[in-house]
């Protein structure tokens, strides 16, 4: 293997970039053909009575020490190597590096359940990551191949001439990178913990160690194969426990062509559910209950002090009656546990009556599953207006993760890295395609998951529940929990409090499977988190080390200094985004889809039209990134719960045509791509070398071309 | 370096295939998602919109990028633009 990732030095030949190819195939046959040999080999072992903890361990010491071995084998100071690994990743091998670059802790185990909750509004998350790559192929894969520079801050550096747009790119992509890479390493954190047993804080750092040795030893040529390496190991995690509840469920082992009849059922019985008697009584007593913290909440200090009377009557009574231990050890919990003033009460209050209140609608709070958007357009006004209002933001979001993909740098990234203009364009094909498999697997497993759920465990008695739904509401209560409200001793859904995650991590329980394919789905999700930080820790190292201080600080550094430059930042932005991860940041899904409308508002505009518009300028490109990142920002801070509780923003939400902060690029992207049409139409055109530029990029091969 | 007209001819045309494709990326995307309502018959089990969205529309794209990649790898020979070995 270690052969195998040697340079030659020289730029490599037809034959040598074959016998490369080939070369990789043997190696990653045999390396999947190892990794299943130990899962058969851990699967014999938990019959022979390995214990759960132990299996746990096993995976996660193996895939660390994995990544960093093969970061091991690829070290390199060269700097061709470090940032783009050498230009020569076949583009097959790169588009599975970029589908695992790409496919987050957030689509490996959000997705599956973000599905189940939301039916079909959910699916603007599978059109928006995936119609994303139309844009990339289209528009910037192989042009930024062409320019073959380093990072995307260098295009907009060289085409737009100066240091300032290259700033702001690099101060743009730091700022997406990083609140990218903080949910991956908090995922990173949650799946280690989980795995091995220890602490969250230990577990970041313990499932860290691994890439940090990888990408500081080998930098992109060391992420890429390793990148590679995890995108067999995930997407076999996602697909084996899918499969196998499919042939438990139907009996045919492609869950994506038949799940549709499973959807037809679950439809039947979301109908059955909602005017179920017992249903009705359940939805009825939360009905009640908010009934009740509506009352409260008109007056809290006055009922306060009403449950305060009552709760210390309560335990005065209990002593004085010799009643048990338990009894008042219960009674005196629950006077400790009252809010302690009257806002504390209002807060607490709210939440609960806002819970209730989920609880007392149909099917848990979820629209039915195969159901397009909320509300109804031939209803009354406010059904018609709700209807719309859903609609739109569907829309929007799609809008925002398409563009958002087409301008994330770590991805754009990963295209500078093949040999070639058409082999850029092969490998967005092979991304997508890698992508695609785990996507379009992803809605059948929601389904399949919630026919389970709705046939199997809906209308048992309680006591008699698989044994996976103790197990999960031991591990995680906000996972699973489940009260017997109307106490008739049987489940129903409204009594169930179901969290996303749980779909994925507890299908290989549902599907009755042994604990090591649990584990395997732990390990998937591992490579996940780990490949995406990878990307984006290097990302965010390369735009200081090259960008910042190579072009503009000290354009005299020689190579050696830069990569060591690099590789020291690296340590330091990993270990920045760990400790941010460790304060377990309130929003961490928000962080997410925010990244993706900066991205989209801050880079989009001015890439495309670098490419596209020769008379696109440099004053121009440098505003509509401020603008346009600029407008993005302001909606989210105006109108996020959680960001107007940082800024201390007091002012009422002002949503512009009801659409959601998540989604705010949509009003970014249009501010920039306008201000840069009318400020460069403004302002003197783009000087000959630029057009020059802009030719180089346009076209693969050109005679007399110097620069290729 | 010099731009000729077999050059321009190649730019146009590249055009003029992206924007095609582009038009079929929006149809799939935003058109078949604005009227999702209206466009759940039933598809294999599916309602047609949710099959879109979860697996028709993937599909398209996936082949919107193939097909891409193949018509510009014909165009670059065509025109003479193609990389040689480098």
């Amino acid at each position: 293997m270690a052969g195998l990732f040697e340079t030659d030095g020289g730029p490599s030949t037809a034959a040598s970039a074959a016998a490369f190819k080939k070369g990789l195939n043997k190696v990653y046959s045999w390396y999947t053909g190892g990794f299943l040999t130990f899962i058969i080999l851990l699967a014999i072992a938990e019959q022979m009575g390995l214990s759960r903890q132990w299996i746990g361990m096993s995976f996660l010491a193996a895939t660390v020490l994995l990544y960093a071995g093969i970061g091991f084998i690829t070290r390199t100071t060269d700097a061709d190597e470090y940032y783009v690994a050498g230009r020569r990743v076949p583009a097959l091998y790169n588009g599975m590096a970029t589908g695992a670059d790409w496919m987050s802790a957030a689509s490996f185990i959000g997705m599956a359940g973000t599905l189940y909750l939301s039916g079909y509004d959910g699916l603007a998350f599978i059109m928006g990551w995936t119609g994303g790559y139309c844009l990339v192929a289209l528009f910037l894969a192989p042009y930024m191949r062409k320019f073959g520079q380093f990072t995307i801050p260098d295009f907009l550096g060289e085409r737009y001439g100066g240091n300032i747009p290259r700033f702001i790119g690099v101060v743009a992509a730091i700022l997406c990178s990083f609140t990218y890479v903080v949910a991956q390493i908090y995922g990173v954190g949650l799946i280690t913990a989980r795995l091995a047993g220890v602490e969250f804080e230990v577990g970041i750092f313990l499932g860290l160690s691994g890439i940090l040795v990888c990408s500081l030893l080998g930098g992109m040529r060391a992420v890429t194969w390793t990148q590679v390496a995890q995108y067999i190991i995930l997407i076999v995690a996602y697909m084996i426990p899918v499969v196998w509840l499919s042939v438990k469920q139907t009996s045919i082992p492609v869950p994506q062509a038949i799940y549709g009849y499973q959807l037809e059922k679950v439809t039947a019985k979301e109908k059955l559910l909602t005017s179920d008697p017992k249903e009705l009584e359940v939805r009825a007593i939360f009905k009640q209950r908010s009934a009740d913290l509506a009352e409260k909440l008109k007056d809290p200090a006055a009922a306060l002090a009403v449950d305060k009377a009552a709760a210390t009557t309560k335990v005065a009574d209990l002593k004085a009656a010799n009643a048990p231990a338990a009894e008042l050890a219960a009674a005196e919990k629950a006077l400790t546990s009252l809010p302690i003033d009257a806002a504390a009460a209002k807060a607490a209050w709210s939440r609960a009556k806002a819970a209730a209140d989920v609880k007392a609608s149909p099917l848990n709070g979820m629209s039915p599953h195969a159901q397009q958007f909320k509300g109804d357009p031939n209803g009354d006004a406010a059904a018609q207006k709700t209807y719309d209002t859903s609609r739109r933001n569907f829309l929007a979001l799609i809008f925002c993760l398409m563009v958002g993909t087409a301008a994330l740098p770590h991805i754009l990234m990963r295209y500078y890295t093949v040999p070639s203009v058409k082999e850029a364009r092969d490998s967005v094909t092979w991304s997508l395609f890698f992508i695609f498999l785990l996507y379009f697997t992803a809605p059948a497993l929601a389904v399949l998951v919630k026919f389970e759920v709705f046939t199997v465990l809906i209308g048992t008695p309680i006591d008699q529940l698989p044994a996976w739904v103790a197990a999960w509401n031991k591990v995680d209560p906000t996972l699973l929990s489940i009260v017997d409200i109307n106490k008739d001793g049987i489940l129903q859904l409204n009594e169930m409090s179901i969290g996303g995650d749980i779909v994925v991590l507890a299908t290989p329980e549902i599907g009755g499977l042994p604990y090591v394919v649990s584990g395997l789905v732990a390990a998937g999700g591992l490579a996940a988190a780990l490949s995406t930080a990878d990307g984006l820790l290097l990302t965010i190292a390369n735009a200081l080390s090259h960008d910042l201080y190579y072009k503009m600080i000290d354009p005299n550094a020689s190579t050696e200094r830069r990569v060591t430059i690099s590789k020291a930042l690296l340590l330091v932005v990993a270990l920045a985004a760990a400790t941010v991860a460790a304060q377990k940041p309130a929003d961490i899904l928000f962080l997410v889809s925010a990244a993706f409308s900066f991205a989209a508002a801050a880079f989009f505009p001015a890439l495309v039209m670098g490419i596209f518009w020769k008379r696109a300028t440099g004053i121009a490109a440098s505003l509509g990134m401020v603008a346009g990142l600029g407008t993005t920002v302001y909606y989210m801070v105006m109108n996020q719960p959680w960001l107007r509780g940082i800024f201390g923003i007091t002012s009422p939400v002002d949503l512009w045509y009801g659409i959601l902060p998540i989604s705010a690029g949509v009003f970014g992207v249009p501010v920039g791509i306008a201000v840069i049409i009318v400020v460069s139409l403004i302002t003197p055109e783009p000087s000959k070398k630029i057009q020059d530029l802009v030719d180089h990029v346009r076209y693969p091969n050109l005679l007399g071309d110097n620069r290729a | 370096m010099e731009i000729t007209e077999n050059h321009r001819h190649y730019w146009q045309k590249n055009l003029q295939i992206t924007g095609i494709l582009l038009a079929i990326w929006f149809v799939v995307t935003f058109v078949v998602g604005y009227y999702a309502r209206e466009l759940s018959f039933t598809f294999f089990g599916w309602p047609f919109s949710f099959w879109m969205g979860a697996q028709g529309s993937l599909v398209v794209y996936v082949v919107i990028i193939w097909y891409y990649a193949r018509y510009m790898a014909k165009l670059d020979i065509e025109h003479g633009v193609h990389e040689g070995e480098v």
